[in-house]
């Protein structure tokens, strides 16, 4: 048996493994499936100052060896979250992580100020890097500027451990991410989903209400491994990885490009026992491979 | 009610008719407990471009053979592998899912099914339990013609079939809105599956006879557990997974302009 504890900053998972937001609710959903505290980290669905409706249907379309969703950060709000959700999920006995979105560096702040307070919740992931949202989300991720202004608003008002999570849509991922390490963040994840398009050619439509969709699943794999390889190498700080990942095959290539944690998104809709199946074959490749630590093998990498 | 993910071994596979196939699926356990309208969320095996499960209602469950029925249309690339599957295969199984139709409301209650296509499938297993249960079903069933006409044999054991076809082949020529039980008879309420131009018109129905009705719908899925929010409906609540608050809904919940 491998050690598979993993320290992210200012907490420690009992394993690598995470889920990602929007994949797997609020995790209460896919309890009659997997036992949650087998799971290192359970990322809970997007939250914003704000209730929101979300994008209108069709918000999602299969791709080959993935899909496209436009949901649109659909949620009833951060006041509704604390009062109504925290109640049901505080007690799971892992890390329950809140993803927070916004469409200013000042409502970023407010909500990420209202999840400070709440006992056991260890820590954000800050998205600035939905492709689904008008305003805000990606919008601060792809400058360097835009991302470190949010960071430095919400790391004012916070104190527990913030990740950020970053968008692949950049020219430069390695440097958003260098400037949000800068601007006060504990550790980056990434990737959030690729922006893609498809179209339907029989009503010449894109078959997506708001005509573009974040792709997500295996296809994006190779690309995620990459950005989190080339960002490893640039921070100091701990890389969440995550994109297209389905098996424990394809988390140990994550680690071995530098990433500490990983978390598991589309394939939950897959196989919702996924996650801890990932957990054991972790465990496994470390085992036949003569490993003591999950931790030794991250960066390992001979490029 | 609690859901499984199961290899569920293939028992019978059946074609009704060239674009249907009907697979029989049973379990060493006896099947998970279900209710009529729920579906099942299946993985397609061999099929390089299939990458999401497929939703599908559940056709029928026959506790005594302790099998699970899925009257699957095919459509697309993985509706057409399930159609390849053989006796003896397994088939990976997410279920059950969803709400599913209304229970028994009062004895002797007289429930119109409506259906259309593939759309009969879980109105077999919803009428058997209506009987069973002391309420009066009444099947209205559409399909373009007679040879798609799907499951009579097992419908007609269970109660009364009212038929149209688009061609007269059967029944009533015309759609299922213009037969002419629907001027005779008065229902207690409405259960509808199929495509969503019949459902809305029957919903039109519905309003202007002052008859409770409920629609099943089938909008595009990814988890089938109420995570991904990409199957939403409008609804006068705002958007809501059909997945799980659903399939099932009452016309007066939806924002259909009937």
């Amino acid at each position: 048996m491998a050690d598979l504890r993993t320290k992210i900053a200012g907490f420690t998972m009992k394993n690598p493994v995470m889920t990602a937001s929007g994949t797997f609710g609020y995790g209460v959903e896919f309890a009659d499936f997997v036992n949650l505290e087998d799971i290192g980290g359970i990322i809970v669905k997007g939250t914003t100052l704000h209730p929101r409706e979300g994008n209108d249907y069709p918000r999602m379309v299969e791709t080959a060896s993935g899909m496209l969703n436009c949901v649109g950060l659909q949620n009833k709000g951060v006041d509704y979250f604390c009062e109504h959700i925290y109640p049901e999920i505080k007690d799971i006995k892992t890390n329950m992580i809140v993803n927070v979105s916004g469409s200013s560096p000042e409502d970023y702040a407010e909500c990420a100020a209202k999840v400070n307070g709440l006992e056991g919740i260890p820590a954000i992931e800050l998205n600035i890097s939905c492709p689904n949202v008008k305003q805000g989300g990606m919008a601060f991720g792809v400058t360097t500027e835009g991302a470190a202004a949010v960071v430095k608003a919400v790391r004012e008002v916070y104190d527990k451990t913030l990740i950020v999570k970053l968008s692949p849509n950049v020219t430069s991922i390695a440097d958003i991410a260098l400037a949000v390490q800068d601007a006060g963040a504990d550790a980056v994840s990434l990737i959030n989903t690729l922006m893609g398009m498809v179209i339907d050619i029989e009503k010449r439509k894109p078959v997506l209400s708001i005509a573009t969709g974040g792709m997500s699943g295996p296809a994006v794999k190779p690309v995620a491994v990459r950005c989190v390889w080339q960002v490893a190498k640039a921070v100091s700080i701990p890389v969440v990885g995550l994109g297209g990942i389905m098996n424990a095959h394809d988390a140990i290539e994550f680690f071995l490009a530098g990433a500490s944690a990983i978390e598991i998104g589309t394939a939950n809709f897959i196989d919702p026992a996924v996650t801890v199946k990932v957990v054991q074959g972790i465990n496994n490749w470390l085992d036949a491979h003569g490993c003591q630590s999950v931790s030794e093998i991250v960066g390992q990498v001979n490029a | 009610m609690k859901k499984y993910v199961k290899d569920l071994k293939v028992k019978a596979v059946e074609f009704p008719h060239e674009w249907y196939v009907l697979l029989k699926l049973t379990d060493e356990e006896p099947l998970p407990e279900s209710v009529p309208g729920q579906f099942v969320e299946v993985k397609v095996e061999g099929s390089p471009r299939t990458f999401l499960r497929r939703p599908i209602s559940i056709n029928y469950v026959d506790r005594e053979k302790n099998e699970l029925w899925l009257l699957i249309k095919k459509v697309g690339e993985g509706t057409h592998k399930l159609a390849e599957l053989k006796v003896g295969d397994t088939l990976n199984v997410v279920f059950p899912l969803g709400n599913g139709f209304s229970p028994v409301q009062k004895q002797g209650e007289k429930v119109l099914l409506v259906g259309g296509g593939v759309g009969v499938a879980p109105l077999l297993d919803y009428g058997k339990f209506l009987k069973e249960r002391g309420a009066e079903p009444v099947f209205l069933l559409g399909a373009r013609s007679k040879s798609d006409l799907l499951e009579q044999e097992l419908f007609n054991a269970i109660a009364p079939v009212y038929v149209t076809t688009e061609d007269g082949s059967e029944g009533e020529k015309g759609f299922v809105t213009q037969h002419t039980v629907l001027n005779k008879e008065k229902f207690d309420r409405i259960s509808v599956c199929g495509p969503k131009p019949m459902m809305v018109s029957v919903a039109r129905y519905a309003k202007a006879t002052n008859t409770p009705c409920e629609v099943s719908l089938e909008n595009m899925m990814a988890c089938g557990l109420g995570a991904c929010l990409c199957c939403v409906e409008k609804t006068v609540k705002g958007n809501v997974c059909v997945c799980k608050e659903g399939p099932v809904f009452d016309i007066n919940d939806l924002t259909w302009k009937v």
